[in-house]
């Protein structure tokens, strides 16, 4: 049976914002919140800081965001308390957007000159903090979108996924360790990238994926109204003929 | 005189006056060769100074803080150098110091009043120690090109700590500054507001460093002016808000600004609450190197800033104000002060990325444009390299907007709507060429 989408509910939480927010997370949240209303979904944001508690139950889009190496030590160690909460939900296949530091606190650990900062563990990866700082615009091509991605990467971690999915094939900059090719990671509905500019405005379909499996891990099968991309398009392929010439 | 300073002298002065005739500002240019022909022209030129070396550091508010000071100074009488375009690396300090010789190549100054970016300070400081570096705040700023805060923070420290002797003025509102300070040797005093100021703050802005430095517990605050700058205090350690030695009081903003200091009533024809914090630097600086400032009011009155901060130009029936706007928290300021100018009003807002600006633009979705869905606001239309990001920002905050992408035909297109009151917000390399596109204007249709 086709759902309609104006009845339907959405939850984002956007964890740590206080801790985690460089590199305009906020934008992410807008563009998740706006692409819902813009359809009538109704949809709301619960900003959880670093003192309050997660039930990971009532959320069906998690947003994990970037912070410098200091603030990501501070987060790691309220991490541990919801670790298991956090594994429960990613198995159930809940839906994540882990971006910079928070693709990083996916994987089992981040080992830095300074010491090694543990990770969820929720991810089969891990990161190693490299010479340079990986900084530049970004394209890639990702089985989950026709369109190319854009994004902007700045990162001294290089990050191994072993055998996981990668989220796309670089086509313009470095990627998780500037050598595999690879960039970010898929494992069930979790995403994780070090793309940032922010991701989603530029990228709606990437946006609309998150949006769409959120919905039918609720509702079951559907199929989202079209929205008009035009802006979002024109933005998107002025980067790419920018960077591929 | 060595014959070679000369020879720079000689050549930085006329590869500036070449390029000022091509409309160019090749301050930077200047600097580099002069350099590159006596690579010591700068620490023998900065030794020649007779009595005292300011240099201005922080995120926001370098290029007036500093300006201001040079003008406090020279009001009291004083000869003084200044980088006054806000050329602040390596090259544009040079070019200061070499630009002001004489033929002869001799530097003939009591004061220096130098803006420096952080990270060049670690080119500046092998070269000069200055006797004083005022601070003005910290913030978040181009991170692809800094890294992170904290990288500007070490860097800060290293370049301190080589100058023992150096005095810090630091802004006592913004803990980062504060911590800094206070982890450094150094002597240092601070400025700073006490009191909360009506209308100065927006609830939803991003803070940066609300984390104690010295434990990591959350800072707790009396109340914000704005981004974090405040009244804080660490809840678990000892850290807190340090005395305030100059404590602006009785601070009024809108159509102009005024405050109370010591004995002293401040009064400036400016708008933006953040001039305050300007103003109070320099004034905190020049008092406590000893001189008594005592026509720093009439300086005031006759400072008009010809560098694209809050700068007026007149084009037929149509005013316009051009004001730098280059990260988060100076972003959200100029909105404050765009807001407070009730009128109707039409915005151009100019993004562009090249080097000097950060490459990633991600930091207009930091910046609280939600505050342009007003009724004063008539029109905005996005202009620059990026003007398709900044569109889609707005659209993201249900404003819709006009795209063009040349500045010049932007500029035309509003003045031909007949706005009458136009704001143009830019972040930093788009500053120099809108400026000589306006002042363009305003010569051929007066």
């Amino acid at each position: 049976m086709k759902q309609h989408t104006q009845t339907m509910q959405l939850t984002i939480g956007h964890l740590y914002p206080d801790l985690l927010n460089l590199y305009g997370d906020r934008g992410n949240i807008a563009c998740l919140m706006k692409r819902c209303q813009w359809r009538g979904i109704n949809a709301r944001t619960i900003e959880f800081e670093s003192e309050d508690t997660v039930d990971f139950k009532k959320l069906d889009i998690v947003l994990l965001g970037g912070g410098s190496d200091r603030e990501q030590i501070l987060v790691c160690r309220k991490l541990k308390k919801i670790q298991a909460d956090f594994k429960t939900y990613v198995e159930d296949n809940g839906v994540v957007l882990a971006v910079c530091g928070g693709y990083q606190l996916l994987g089992k650990y981040y080992e830095t000159r300074e010491g090694t900062i543990e990770g969820l563990d929720l991810v089969d990866l891990y990161t190693k903090q490299g010479k340079d700082r990986l900084i530049d615009n970004i394209v890639l091509q990702s089985p989950l979108c026709s369109m190319p991605i854009v994004g902007f990467e700045n990162h001294g971690g290089r990050t191994f996924i072993n055998g996981s999915r990668p989220f796309g094939k670089v086509l313009y900059g470095s990627g998780n360790d500037g050598e595999s090719g690879y960039e970010g990671v898929i494992y069930k509905n979790v995403i994780g990238t070090y793309l940032h500019g922010p991701l989603l405005p530029k990228n709606p379909q990437l946006c609309d994926y998150l949006i769409q499996k959120a919905l039918e891990r609720k509702y079951g099968s559907l199929k989202l109204p079209p929205l008009d991309d035009s802006q979002e398009r024109e933005a998107n392929t002025y980067m790419v003929q920018r960077l591929l010439k | 005189m060595n014959i070679r300073r000369i020879l720079a002298v000689w050549t930085a002065k006329a590869a500036c006056g070449i390029c000022r005739h091509m409309g160019r500002q090749g301050v930077t240019w200047a600097g580099k060769l002069a350099l590159m022909i006596y690579p010591p022209i700068l620490q023998e030129m900065a030794g020649e100074i007779r009595k005292k070396i300011f240099i201005v550091c922080g995120t926001n508010g370098k290029t007036t803080t500093n300006n201001l000071l040079c003008a406090a100074l020279e009001a009291e009488g004083e000869t003084v150098i200044c980088n006054r375009t806000g050329s602040n690396m390596l090259n544009g300090v040079a070019a200061a110091f070499v630009l002001a010789a004489d033929m002869s190549g001799k530097i003939c100054a009591d004061y220096a009043c130098i803006e420096v970016d952080e990270a060049s300070t670690r080119h500046i400081f092998p070269r000069f120690h200055p006797d004083y570096m005022v601070l003005t705040n910290l913030f978040r700023d181009q991170l692809d090109r800094y890294g992170e805060i904290d990288i500007t923070m070490d860097i800060l420290k290293e370049v301190i700590h080589i100058a023992p002797h150096m005095e810090l003025i630091v802004n006592g509102d913004d803990a980062l500054s504060a911590c800094l300070a206070m982890e450094c040797q150094n002597p240092w005093i601070t400025y700073g507001i006490s009191e909360p100021v009506a209308s100065a703050s927006d609830d939803k802005e991003m803070r940066e460093g609300r984390f104690c430095r010295k434990c990591g517990a959350r800072l707790v605050y009396r109340f914000y002016h704005y981004s974090q700058l405040g009244d804080y205090a660490c809840p678990q350690c000892s850290f807190a808000r340090p005395s305030i030695d100059y404590d602006a009081r009785e601070v009024q903003v809108g159509g102009q600004l005024s405050f109370a200091v010591g004995k002293e009533r401040i009064v400036a024809n400016y708008r933006g609450f953040y001039n305050v914090y300007n103003i109070l630097a320099a004034y905190a600086a020049g008092k406590h190197a000893g001189l008594t400032l005592k026509n720093f009011n009439r300086m005031l009155k006759d400072f008009h800033p010809e560098n694209g901060r809050m700068e007026q130009f007149r084009i037929q029936n149509t005013g316009i104000i051009l004001n730098l706007a280059k990260n988060p928290a100076g972003f959200n300021q100029n909105i404050s002060a765009v807001m407070s100018d009730q009128t109707q009003k039409d915005l151009i807002i100019v993004i562009n990325d090249n080097d000097q600006d950060g490459t990633d633009v991600s930091w207009l979705w930091d910046v609280d444009f939600d505050r342009f869905a007003s009724e004063q606001i008539h029109s905005i239309t996005v202009s620059g390299i990026r003007c398709q990001d900044m569109r889609l920002r707005l659209k993201y905050a249900d404003i819709p907007s006009y795209l063009e992408a040349d500045v010049e035909n932007a500029i035309l297109a509003r003045l031909a709507d007949g706005c009458g009151n136009l704001y143009v917000l830019v972040n930093y390399t788009a500053l120099f060429s809108t400026r000589n596109i306006l002042k363009k204007l305003e010569e051929i249709r007066p």
